[in-house]
């Protein structure tokens, strides 16, 4: 379980996160909401210890994270799986070497096939092709340098996974594609997941709750029926923002489908 | 009187901004050391790192480090030449050329040559890494930025400046041979003399140490730089430029220091 109690955050004078407090229970999806620049990424890198409150505890797995000493931080970081917005792949290494660095088995120093079936389970559990595993990030598609981030994020079989933005600089049919993976691992793999988006219409689908972070602070928190139910007027602000945006991007995919049938 | 009341408070303020910064960075810096120095048992993890830099960086810089103790040597050799001639016996420039190149030419253009190449390259390659998340990607997946990216760096400069600073002491003193042979009509036998004449052990180990010494500001601080990197590109072009400057300076300081140690009086 994830625990966040009145995290407090801010930046010189910019207050990002003013008494945030929220729960992940084991094997649900959350999705994390609000418009840009609201706070949702420094709140996923408190998670995983990435970032410090200013006040507040971050309990993860019964562990306060603040607390914990540096090869503490690492274990528990190495049951955290996290998708970085833009991929955060190592441009010099190749996809394997990428995600043999999210391999944190022991074995893995001295058993080099046992690393090349797990990078080839990664890839399959992302449905990329064996032989991506050779070519360089340079060389792959926005798309599918997400899906290599996340199956590094896998690979060293996390207990929970954060996916900072996974669909954001995406076309809406890959960004459909990963909203497919999000939900297939979790229910593959079963694990916790947080997912921090501004997409609605990809947060509802794959989130088994939803929280709205607004104005530094959680304003709303139930089941995606319970938040398009509600009557809080910035929740309705920010669905209707939203709405415009979903239904270009729904016609741009029955567009796709159309052209490619 | 009230203009000259918001000056003193700018210029205290500046000079505490400052205070702040550098107390900042000696404290970032001082922490960033102590890692490196705890990261070393991780051996595994960065030693076949190291020798991958190693090789990278040492084959890299061996062209531009061997032709500029070149020509240090050709015009050392020709000034010896300009102010010797007719004053003092031609095997001094023997003793000139080598005791120049071994004692100061040598490691201190090859510190200046790799604080722009190794410096820039450092700075640039962990500024990058760190303003796209590879930083953080890293420490996410419970390894260490330490012993992953740093101290292969730091470790290849270790191996590879001394080494680097030897060659181009042989180079310089190769090329200012020649050059003496060919303008000042100088012997082998006077110029092996002159050279011989004024050597001692300790100038050798005096360079030796020095690049040693060199190779640590050339590797240490374009690494720490790089390493707090902020701003996106024009925060890496920054920490580039910044991190040559550090290193340039602080060989000179260096230079300096280990000079007044070893052969001060």
């Amino acid at each position: 379980m994830i625990q966040l109690s009145d995290i407090h955050k801010r930046f010189l004078d910019n207050v990002v996160l003013d008494g945030v407090s929220l729960e992940v229970r084991d094997g649900e999806t959350l999705a994390l909401l609000g418009p840009s620049g609201v706070g949702k990424s420094v709140t996923l890198k408190m998670i995983n210890g990435l970032l410090r409150p200013d006040a507040g505890d971050v309990v993860v797995d019964g562990l306060h994270v603040q607390r914990l000493k540096r090869g503490e931080l690492s274990e528990l970081r190495s049951r955290i799986g996290y998708v970085f917005q833009y991929g955060a792949l190592f441009d010099s290494d190749t996809v394997a070497e990428n995600i043999r660095l999210g391999i944190t088995d022991e074995t893995c120093y001295s058993d080099d096939g046992y690393c090349a079936d797990r990078v080839r389970e990664c890839l399959r559990l992302v449905n990329l092709a064996p032989d991506v595993a050779e070519k360089y990030p340079a060389e792959l598609s926005g798309g599918m340098k997400k899906r290599v981030g996340i199956a590094r994020a896998i690979a060293g079989k996390p207990k929970y996974l954060l996916y900072d933005e996974p669909t954001s600089g995406l076309d809406p049919v890959n960004a459909d594609v990963i909203d497919g993976l999000v939900e297939r691992l979790r229910d593959e793999l079963g694990v916790t997941s947080v997912v921090v988006s501004h997409d609605v219409r990809g947060s509802f689908r794959v989130a088994d709750r939803v929280a709205l972070l607004w104005q530094s602070k959680i304003r709303a928190v139930g089941t995606p029926e319970q938040i398009l139910g509600s009557r809080d007027a910035a929740v309705l602000q920010f669905l209707e923002r939203d709405l415009e945006m979903s239904l270009i991007q729904a016609e741009s995919v029955a567009n796709v489908r159309k052209d490619g049938s | 009187m009230a203009r000259r009341a918001e000056i003193t408070l700018d210029l205290r303020r500046l000079v505490g901004r400052w205070t702040l910064r550098s107390a900042g960075h000696a404290g970032r810096f001082t922490y960033l050391f102590i890692d490196m120095l705890r990261g070393l048992a991780e051996w595994r993890i960065y030693l076949p790192r190291t020798f991958e830099q190693a090789t990278g960086v040492g084959f890299g810089s061996l062209f531009i480090v061997l032709l500029v103790a070149g020509f240090a040597g050709a015009v050392t050799s020709l000034q010896a030449g300009y102010q010797f001639t007719g004053t003092l016996p031609l095997y001094y420039a023997g003793a000139v050329i080598s005791e120049s190149m071994i004692l100061e030419l040598g490691p201190v253009l090859t510190g200046l040559i790799l604080a722009g190449r190794i410096g820039a390259r450092y700075a640039a390659e962990l500024g990058t890494m760190r303003v796209t998340e590879q930083i953080d990607a890293l420490e996410s997946l419970g390894r260490s930025p330490i012993s992953h990216l740093l101290l292969p760096r730091v470790l290849a400069g270790l191996l590879v400046v001394p080494a680097l600073t030897m060659f181009a002491n042989g180079m310089g003193l190769f090329v200012g041979w020649i050059t003496a042979k060919q303008s000042l009509g100088i012997t082998d036998a006077d110029f092996t003399y002159g050279a011989r004449f004024f050597f001692r052990p300790l100038d050798l180990w005096y360079s030796l140490i020095k690049s040693y010494w060199f190779a640590g500001a050339v590797t240490v601080i374009p690494c720490y730089i790089g390493y707090n990197t902020q701003q996106g590109a024009e925060g890496v072009g920054r920490a580039a430029t910044t991190a040559v400057v550090a290193a340039s300076v602080s060989i000179l300081l260096l230079d300096v220091v280990i000079t007044k140690l070893l052969l001060g009086k």
